[in-house]
């Protein structure tokens, strides 16, 4: 069903102008910036320069997120022997529950607390009179209802930065009094213009509440990474782990799929970060560099191709030993690719993908795609910034089409004339790509299925797309009554 | 639907205080009437009630869990001559949020009948109109008429003309009018005739001129109106003619034309009560020589 005429960068920039003249003139002027190809620079490498990370154009639906779903929702909700609050009203609590499908091992209620929704439930009262009091009375209940939480966040809500509670006093005080750490976040929904600003007053919240508060003793090995920035999304962090324990190093701290508080508190004693998310905790280390001279590198897991070139990247950083552990475990996975590949490949060969996710996605799963043959038409960020965009440019093919922050609108539109073989999203666009006659896949959730990392991933990555793509549902639209 | 009147002013310039002796004097008038204080402080019923209200809207909603909870009886209490008091209270200052609270207590006394069954709705809200919850008197089906309590001195004027940019943005959604000024005497030059320019330039009226008399204060101390204390004062007078005024002026305000700023302050200089840089700094100059 394809275009003959992929990633012709003139079709796209017609069809960018097709959707803008939709627009009333002030909100077209401001999509533009968002909206573009990707073009070869002075230098012949492919770039990508759209306007990112800025607020919404207002009347045209934006699926981005907030404050607190980047805090609570990304960062902090996953570390999994804590409890954390959601403190406000109980709608933001409530819907956000346990959608991201960050695995853990442990049981919850006991040890273990990620799929549990906790929230202070503000009522009118605590509105006029704040809510601190209840918040002390509420952090001792759950001490009692779970002694084994080793310490608690507080995720404020839109309201208690409208009524000035101080959260950080009733964290101070909890904290002495149980001995364990309370930590405010002050992500309030109306913050910043997506979930962007809360990944980082989260990752800040590590840095004033967590290791500010002392490093742990650490008895280390030349081998100790932290895999930071791994939300263990279908269980994405344990084939990741698997690869860099195979290749001979210590993983003491995985973040925050899975991750205890411990892991978080010991991080500034590895040697080195292994970044996979660099959106979302690109700051803590940057901090971790500064404060503690700890390098890091950022390294793609999905599809064979970049993992071996992240294998290689990793191993570089280390001694000859590990570079060699490296090849040996690219060469040992190498029948698993190819057994992959001689199944799938020949399915989905070039099949056209669009692409509209949030973090890393949007580039570091575009490479998977094309070890399986397929290629991708289009691409864009939910809330990336410019630095995501710099990285973006070198995994795409000169003409992709770009959109940043794009609207239900545009995207639709744009499914509808590049007429895609798949479409990678998230559950709002799965229902109305799907009406439209085309497969999709969600590439939040992994739909329910993953993990998509490292080796193993990609096998069941190849699975989930053939099963999307070649689905025989899709030979049964064509209503009966019509004539073929 | 009872009348419903709200008094404004900068804080300290004596709302409530008027507002009890100008309600204490119409219920003379056989008017039925409700006070609802809108102040966090609770002091807009003390003289009425001659005791400080105790259990404000807010106050009791917290004890008992929410406002759901509570019954009218358990915040109306009855005042001088029938007049019913309530309060709707809110935090202790420095935490919460007053201005939902003011939201809160007035949803609250309007559901549950409170305005039934009488002539007058009187709101006494606090010094500025610091948001939205603040405003809620003036905003739709709310009070029909604002008085604003004033006096000669700057930043009461300045107040005054706040207010009345918080009433012109609500006039054209809702019903609510400005219905003039009340000029609280504090024997500043001048006095009578600015407030009568600025009510002109507001497109307003000066409603009343209520002068300065210390028999306000002895009554105060007694928590009493001077209506209750010395009912055949001279300043008891002023009260029940200020009373007659609003009493007549039902369905007589008006849109106001808020002045910008710089008006405001050329009025100010034209009055001298505020002096222009020039001025200023060559009376600093001649001080400096006197002195050196």
């Amino acid at each position: 069903m394809s275009l003959d005429n992929i990633n012709d960068t003139a079709a796209n920039e017609a069809l960018i102008k097709e959707v803008l003249d939709q627009y009333p003139e002030k909100a077209a002027k401001k999509r533009a910036r968002h909206l573009g190809t990707v073009k070869s620079d002075a230098e012949g490498n492919p770039t990508c320069g759209v306007k990112s990370n800025i607020k919404s154009v207002p009347g045209v639906m934006t699926v981005r997120g907030c404050a607190y779903a980047g805090a609570k929702g990304v960062v902090w909700g996953p570390v999994k022997d804590m409890v954390h609050i959601s403190h406000g009203p109980i709608g933001c609590g409530q819907y956000s529950w346990s959608q991201r499908r960050n695995y853990f091992t442990g049981t919850v209620g006991i040890d273990s607390f990620v799929t549990m929704q906790v929230t202070s439930d503000f009522q009118e009262r605590d509105i006029v009179f704040g809510g601190d009091k209840n918040l002390d009375k509420m952090i001792d209940e759950l001490e009692v209802l779970f002694p084994l939480n080793n310490g608690i966040s507080i995720l404020s809500e839109c309201p208690i930065g409208l009524i000035g509670d101080d959260i950080e006093a009733v964290s101070k005080k909890k904290g002495k009094e149980l001995g364990k750490k309370v930590i405010p976040v002050r992500c309030e929904g109306f913050r910043g213009v997506s979930q962007s600003l809360g990944h980082h007053i989260a990752n800040d919240a590590i840095r004033d509440w967590v290791f500010d508060k002392g490093i742990p003793e650490w008895e280390g090995t030349p081998y100790d990474v932290n895999l930071i920035a791994d939300y263990n999304i279908g269980g994405d962090a344990w084939p990741s782990r698997k690869l860099l324990e195979e290749i001979g190093l210590r993983v003491i701290g995985s973040w925050s799929g899975d991750a205890t508080l411990a892991e978080i508190e010991r991080a500034p004693r590895a040697k080195l970060n292994l970044i996979h998310c660099y959106r979302s905790m690109n700051y803590i280390c940057r901090h971790m560099e500064e404060k503690y001279e700890i390098p890091w590198v950022e390294y793609n897991f999905f599809g064979p191709t970049q993992i071996a070139a992240s294998l290689r990247k990793i191993a570089a950083q280390f001694d000859e030993t590990i570079q060699a552990n490296a090849e040996k475990v690219i060469a040992k996975y190498q029948p698993l690719v190819d057994g992959v590949l001689a199944r799938f490949k020949p399915r989905l060969e070039g099949k056209t993908v669009m692409l509209y996710v949030g973090g890393l996605r949007p580039r570091h799963t575009a490479t998977a795609y094309d070890d399986l043959g397929m290629v991708i038409v289009g691409t864009g960020y939910e809330f990336a910034h410019n630095d995501d965009y710099q990285r973006t440019g070198h995994y795409l093919k000169e003409g992709t089409l770009i959109y940043d922050d794009v609207s239900e609108f545009e995207l639709e539109k744009f499914i509808e004339k590049l007429r895609p073989d798949l479409v990678g999203s998230g559950i709002k666009e799965k229902y109305s790509t799907q009406k439209m006659g085309v497969p999709f896949r969600q590439m939040h959730s992994w739909d329910y299925s993953g993990p998509y990392h490292g080796y193993d991933g990609f096998a069941i990555f190849a699975r989930d797309m053939d099963m999307a793509v070649n689905a025989p549902i899709w030979s049964k639209l064509k209503a009966p009554w019509k004539a073929a | 639907m009872p009348r419903q009147i709200a008094f404004y002013g900068k804080g300290g310039i004596g709302k409530s205080t008027t507002s009890q002796n100008t309600l204490a004097a119409l219920v003379e008038m056989d008017q039925k009437i409700l006070i609802v204080g809108c102040d966090p402080k609770a002091d807009s019923t003390r003289l009425i009630l001659n005791t400080k209200l105790q259990d404000t809207v807010l106050h009791l909603a917290a004890e008992a869990g929410s406002v759901e909870d509570l019954e009218l009886e358990d915040v109306m209490k009855i005042g001088y001559k029938g007049i019913k008091c309530t309060e709707a209270g809110g935090p202790e200052p420095g935490v919460g949020c007053a201005g939902r609270g003011v939201i809160t207590a007035i949803n609250f006394l309007e559901e549950n009948g409170a305005y039934d069954d009488v002539d007058y709705v009187s709101y006494d809200v606090l010094g500025d109109v610091v948001c939205g919850g603040f405003a809620m008197p003036i905003r739709e089906n709310k009070a029909q008429e604002i008085y604003i309590v004033m006096s000669g001195e700057m930043m009461a004027l300045f107040a005054a003309n706040n207010i009345a940019k918080g009433i012109l943005k609500y006039a054209g959604s809702g019903g609510v009018r400005l219905g003039g000024l009340i000029c609280n005497e504090r024997q500043t030059d001048r006095e009578l005739d600015l407030a009568e320019t600025l009510a002109k330039r507001i497109n307003t009226q000066m409603i009343h001129f209520v002068p300065r008399n210390n028999i306000v204060q002895h009554a105060e101390l007694r928590r009493q109106t001077v209506i209750q204390y010395a009912p055949d004062s001279s300043q008891a007078a002023e009260y029940r003619q200020l009373a007659t005024k609003i009493h007549a002026n039902a369905g007589k305000g008006t849109i106001p034309t808020p002045i910008t700023m710089e008006e405001l302050e050329d009025l100010l200089l034209e009055f001298g009560i505020m002096k222009s840089d020039d001025q200023a700094l060559a009376e600093l100059e001649a001080k400096e020589k006197s002195v050196g």
